[in-house]
């Protein structure tokens, strides 16, 4: 049940969404839609991060490999006949005939990581600390290593392209609004606050009766299938792509944004996601702006991570649950005083 | 099978699995006492290797270079500590896997930035490219090398352990830190004591591990992190000689999916190991060899 200063931090979380759109599509820039969209669907993946690690208070590596699951599933479905054959020539006969609708695409990319999800997870989330980091490193590793590798579906470790394009900025906005609405329920609900209770005390919690490894289970199963919608809508946004754009570096921008904004909130997410892209970019035009001038001989690579790699090590130092660390954005002080104002 | 050949198998288990033993024992040594994983591990072999690529114009003999490659991985390591772990690790778990996770990141992007994304090669002595020829196999030099650096470092490292005041101070530490701390042992410089030895067995892996592939590019961490938590996790934990245990395992699973996979799956030789390591999790979450209950983490 969604209490009133629930509603108020999804009002709130939804409106820059909301602003950017438009004022996006006032500007039209191609350039500048690009970088929203991209926006939006890394605001996904990284609210599907916040689904279970701001809850369980566990770090999970493997997000990104579920997101390249949704990816390549869409990829595979929804990709033209005449296009497979070409692009994927050793495809499965079965699928070879398969063409569905982009959106049943990014639907069933979500399902799959989802279901895959459930069964890879399941055993996994007793193990708690170390071991569960390290074991979901492994997931990702495993993941990984079968997308390089099984060329039948994905071409291996080479680009996969001709996919159709279909994600615009108005999909992703309708997607990012869902997804914060439905993490934010996640969070108010039964199973969320139960979940947040074992992430602060796991002996209290479990005494008071917490199942703690189904409830991460349900947390993780959640988070993949944001994960897998966010692959599937970045597949038809950028359409080709390769293994390598599901891993390491990517886990790290992601992490990098949830970190920064606050693991624990959703209205972290938000923020962190928001700062993290405005300052990439920011580096990214100087990066060009700097190669371009050809000041150095070399083209200057990486400077977006160092300085990323550095803002996260900072704000946990200064910091450690992020900038929204606690409570929500609907639940600061300051609106029960502004409404308290009012007369009547 | 002939002599030769088992000779061969035997020889390859070993000198791998004494590189993945030295690999896993310089993670664990942080582990064993602060209870975390350190992420940018994997880094110092990238820093020891690009310190040798540096001085490849200096004139000095391949053994000084060796040498300064190895104290320049120890001083990062410390570098580690004092960045990533000093400030946050009395905070949260979580927290500090991330700002290694972060530090990883920021070391890597640095070799990208100022030296390159390309590979390059590293000043190797000629003794690292010959062979020798034993019952009838060809046997390169470099693998008996690794062996017997590996018996030296571990053979040091169990008497500095065993027989020092060092090392039981530090033994003493892995088991109940703050017990450790009440008798008086200074606990922040037995961490970046542990720190630093994780550093000179990084380093020592690096001049091995480079010995083999012959250049370092920015990604090369990866692969010797992945081996160290793969031989940690089989052989367990919380323990040193498990660390020792799981890297020799760890190689004999490696070296026979060689011999034994067909060309197709070897491909996917990463994710079998991967599902060993998850399996063994489950069944026994301390891995083969269990060291004593510890402590809290402080």
């Amino acid at each position: 049940m969604l209490e009133k200063q629930n509603l108020r931090s999804l009002c709130l979380l939804i409106l820059p969404v909301i602003v950017l759109v438009v004022l996006v599509e006032i500007m039209d820039i191609r350039l500048y839609s690009r970088i929203a969209t991209t926006l939006l669907i890394n605001l996904i993946l990284v609210l599907g991060l916040q689904i279970f690690m701001g809850n369980s208070g566990i770090l999970s590596f493997a997000h990104i490999g579920f997101m390249g699951v949704g990816a390549y599933t869409t990829a595979v479905l929804t990709m033209p006949a005449q296009m497979k054959s070409m692009a994927l020539p050793d495809l499965y006969a079965v699928l070879k005939v398969v063409e569905i609708n982009p959106i049943l695409g990014i639907i069933a990319g979500g399902v799959l990581a989802t279901v895959l999800a459930a069964v890879i997870s399941y055993p996994l989330m007793r193990l708690s600390d170390a071991a569960a980091v390290i074991t979901s490193f492994a997931v990702l590793v495993i993941m990984h290593t079968v997308m390089v590798h099984w060329s039948a579906v994905t071409n291996g470790p080479r680009t996969l392209f001709g996919i159709v394009n279909a994600t615009d900025l108005k999909t992703s906005a309708i997607a990012a609004a869902i997804a914060i609405a439905m993490a934010i329920w996640f969070k108010e609900s039964r199973i969320g606050v139960l979940l947040r209770a074992t992430r602060d005390d796991e002996v209290a919690a479990s005494a008071i009766g917490a199942n703690i490894s189904h409830l991460r289970w349900k947390a993780f199963m959640l988070s993949a299938l944001y994960a897998g919608i966010g692959g599937g809508l970045w597949a038809h946004f950028i359409t080709s792509f390769s293994p390598n754009a599901f891993y390491l570096r990517e886990t790290f921008v992601i992490l990098g944004m949830l970190v920064i904004g606050g693991a624990a909130t959703v209205s972290g997410a938000v923020f962190g996601t928001f700062a993290v892209t405005i300052a990439f970019e920011g580096l990214r035009t100087f990066e060009n702006a700097i190669n371009a001038a050809n000041i150095i001989t070399r083209p200057v690579v990486g400077l977006t991570e160092i300085v990323l790699a550095c803002a996260m090590i900072g704000v946990l130092i200064l910091k450690p649950g992020g900038i929204i660390d606690t409570r929500e954005i609907g639940e600061l002080p300051i609106w029960d005083r502004l409404f308290a104002k009012k007369p009547g | 099978m002939s002599a030769g050949t088992i000779l061969q198998f035997v020889l390859d288990i070993l000198s791998l699995g004494s590189l993945y033993a030295l690999m896993a024992l310089g993670l664990v040594i942080v582990y064993g006492i602060l209870k975390l994983v350190n992420f940018a591990y994997g880094e110092l072999i990238m820093v020891a290797g690009y310190t040798l690529y540096l001085l490849n114009a200096s004139p000095f003999p391949w053994l000084v270079m060796a040498l300064a490659a190895i104290l320049m991985a120890i001083a990062i390591g410390l570098m580690t500590e004092f960045v990533a772990f000093k400030p946050v690790r009395s905070k949260s778990v979580t927290a500090v896997l991330i700002t290694s996770f972060a530090f990883s990141t920021l070391l890597q992007n640095a070799a990208l930035l100022f030296i390159s994304p390309r590979a390059r090669n590293v000043p190797l002595p000629d003794i690292f490219t010959q062979s020798v020829e034993i019952l009838d196999v060809v046997i390169p030099i470099r693998n008996l090398i690794t062996i017997a650096c590996a018996l030296l470092m571990l053979g040091a490292f169990s008497f500095v352990m065993k027989r020092t005041v060092l090392g039981l101070a530090l033994r003493a530490a892995a088991s109940q830190f703050t017990m450790a701390r009440m008798v008086g042992i200074p606990a922040n410089m037995i961490i970046s004591l542990a720190f630093a030895i994780s550093g000179l067995f990084a380093g020592v892996v690096a001049i091995l591990w480079l010995g083999r592939i012959g250049s370092v590019v920015p990604g090369i961490g990866l692969e010797p992190l992945l081996v160290a938590f793969i031989a940690t996790v089989i052989g367990g934990m919380r323990s040193l000689l498990g660390a020792v245990v799981g890297g020799y395992l760890l190689a004999l699973i490696d070296v026979s999916f060689n011999y034994g996979l067909s060309q197709q799956l070897l491909h996917f030789r990463d994710a079998f190991t991967f599902t060993i390591v998850i399996l063994i999790l489950l069944f026994r979450p301390s891995g083969l060899i269990k060291g004593r209950e510890t402590g809290l983490r402080t």
